[in-house]
């Protein structure tokens, strides 16, 4: 589904992300974990084609997407969030996902018609599906933080991805919410067949939903593999696990 | 900062009965009825004054378009203005070419150069965005300024002639007007046109694809908004509007001048932008109205008429920064509250 090779990105001398390699099988939920600064956004920004990489490429269904923009990007499949909270404040939740079925369906360059209706039905659906059909007309900004965490999924969903990148998608979480929102998350993948991708600092979830598992420390890869795996290697209990005894 | 909700709600999921009750009725219709009046009931004085307010309101509606929906603050609107006004003036007064071609030639040129200089300026954010908006508009001013043959340089191009509206006097109410009357209500008819497409493109996904790019751009980018493209098309509807107001203007100012290209034009329609409100549709419009007629009535008080903009800016931004359009919707709902309590 998804092969990274050798990802490698500097800024100022500084190497965030050193010849990075992992691959993400279809339908798979995997994580990549690491201690802050270790590289995570960072990998995540050069797939999505935010950052432009010094090196190494991203395979996408065997599509070589290195460097390609992130409005291209997430119309060939790729859907994502954002580790800090990155919706359209002041529109309504009804509005903040519309925009995104009406940007993915190629509307947006319809000058004369009346835009309030359109997409209606999806979006509403899409909405009472994450929970939020009671609050479409609120607007976004006012929602608490897990509420917009479900919205931003909302927007990345409008795109029918295959894969989704989604970065702390618990962060800044009561435990509460953020076992509602992997269950959301784990639910809307089983009914969609989509592919996951998450980073996440919460251990918890990541051995209770990945089937595969990436470890970044400064920059670089020290172990691929399935979560009992990883949990055995000796580096990662060194550099990671073992810190937080 | 706290969100608040921005001016492009729906009545029918954020607003109780009264929103839709007084939503519904026709305001603008209303008004245009109002403003083809001015003549019949008003003197020639308030005639002049309601066809510049009229004018004006189009040129800061669509700075709104950038400004209030996309983002992008422009401090070079008046480039477009002028350019707009010299096409149509020097078309009718040079070429006696007729109206009904001159004044769409002022958008489309308008327009095409928004185009030119739109392709750098979208390349930047922010307030280099603005620098480069008015590097590029200070170009234009110099143009005019400087082109004695084409421009008539520093004099201007005066005597731009009106319109035939001769159609205009064998119609019945209307029959007995000036000439400059006819050309007030011509006035009225086209930027109420211009306004009904704007709101049209404002109220589409096009529309809605802008607002999202003015709330987040990296998010937009993300639901695969092109954004700098969107963008440029923005600029290039503003830049158009701006043209066909300016074309308007020429003619109602009886003379073209470099000064219509220059800065202060450009702030003053920032103002009146800022001063009615970029939250809302109609609040530049309001904003026009407003500055026009305090312009007119402390004039006639004091010379300070700056300071005293000034003041009443200051305190519309910090008291009410939807401004003018905003600060009415919120005593319309206080209003209405005490009304029912």
């Amino acid at each position: 589904m998804l092969e990274v090779r050798d990802l490698t990105k500097a800024f100022d001398g500084f190497v965030a992300v050193s010849r990075v390699s992992f691959d993400v099988p279809k339908r798979s939920v995997s994580a990549i974990i690491g201690p802050n600064g270790a590289g995570k956004t960072t990998l995540f920004n050069l797939i999505t084609g935010h950052l432009r990489a010094d090196a190494g490429r991203v395979v996408l269904n065997g599509r070589d997407v290195t460097g390609v923009p992130p409005h291209e990007l997430c119309r060939i499949g790729v859907g994502r969030s954002f580790q800090r909270t990155n919706i359209f404040a002041k529109l309504t939740v009804y509005e903040n996902v519309q925009a995104a079925f009406l940007s993915h369906r190629g509307r947006g360059w319809n000058l004369f018609t009346p835009v309030h209706d359109l997409y209606r039905d999806e979006t509403l659906t899409l909405l009472e599906s994450l929970g939020l059909g009671a609050r479409a007309g609120e607007v976004a900004g006012f929602l608490s933080h897990g509420a917009q965490k479900q919205l931003e999924l909302g927007l990345a969903l409008a795109l029918e991805p295959d894969i989704l990148l989604l970065d702390e998608p618990t962060a800044g979480m009561s435990a509460t919410e953020t076992r509602e929102t992997i269950r959301l998350i784990e639910r809307v993948a089983r009914e969609r067949g989509l592919t996951l991708l998450f980073t996440e600092h919460d251990m918890e979830v990541v051995f209770s939903i990945a089937q595969k598992i990436t470890v970044l420390h400064q920059g670089r890869v020290i172990a691929d593999g399935p979560p009992a795996a990883v949990r055995a290697d000796a580096e990662v209990r060194r550099v990671y696990l073992g810190e937080r005894r | 900062m706290k969100p608040r909700a921005s001016g492009t709600g729906h009545p029918r999921f954020t607003a109780g009965s009264r929103s839709v009750s007084v939503a519904r009725f026709p305001w603008p219709l209303l008004v245009l009825v109002a403003a083809l009046l001015v003549p019949a009931l008003g003197s020639r004085f308030y005639t002049f004054l309601a066809n510049d307010v009229i004018i004006w309101a189009l040129f800061a509606t669509s700075l709104n378009l950038l400004v209030g929906y996309t983002g992008l603050v422009s401090f070079g609107h008046a480039a477009y203005f002028g350019i707009g006004a010299y096409t149509t003036g020097l078309l009718m007064k040079k070429l006696a070419v007729p109206f009904v071609l001159a004044f769409p030639a002022a958008g489309v040129l308008a327009g095409a150069m928004a185009l030119v200089f739109g392709i750098f300026c979208v390349r930047l954010t922010r307030i280099y965005f603005a620098m480069l908006t008015l590097a590029f508009a200070q170009i234009v001013w110099a143009i005019c300024f400087k082109w004695n043959e084409v421009t008539g340089g520093e004099q201007g191009m005066p005597e731009v002639p009106y319109p035939d509206l001769a159609w205009m006097g064998r119609l019945p109410l209307v029959r007995d007007l000036r000439t400059s009357d006819h050309f007030y209500l011509l006035t009225v008819l086209l930027v109420a046109l211009c306004l009904w497409i704007l709101h049209r493109v404002v109220r589409s996904p096009f529309g809605r694809m802008l607002t999202t790019i003015r709330e987040n751009p990296e998010r937009a980018e993300f639901i695969g908004v092109h954004v700098r493209r969107y963008e440029l098309a923005a600029f290039v509807l503003a830049g158009a509007f701006a043209g066909l107001a300016g074309g308007l203007f020429g003619i109602f100012n009886r003379g073209v001048f470099p000064d219509f290209a220059y800065w202060t034009k450009s702030s003053e329609v920032l103002i009146m932008t800022l001063l009615g409100g970029m939250g809302t549709f109609w609040g530049p419009s309001v904003g026009a109205l407003a500055l026009i007629l305090l312009n007119q009535q402390i004039v006639s008080y004091t010379q300070n008429w700056p300071l005293v903009l000034g003041t009443i800016l200051v305190v519309l931004l910090f008291g009410f920064p939807g401004g003018l359009a905003g600060a009415i919707e919120l005593f319309g709902r206080r209003l209405w509250r005490l009304r029912r309590a």
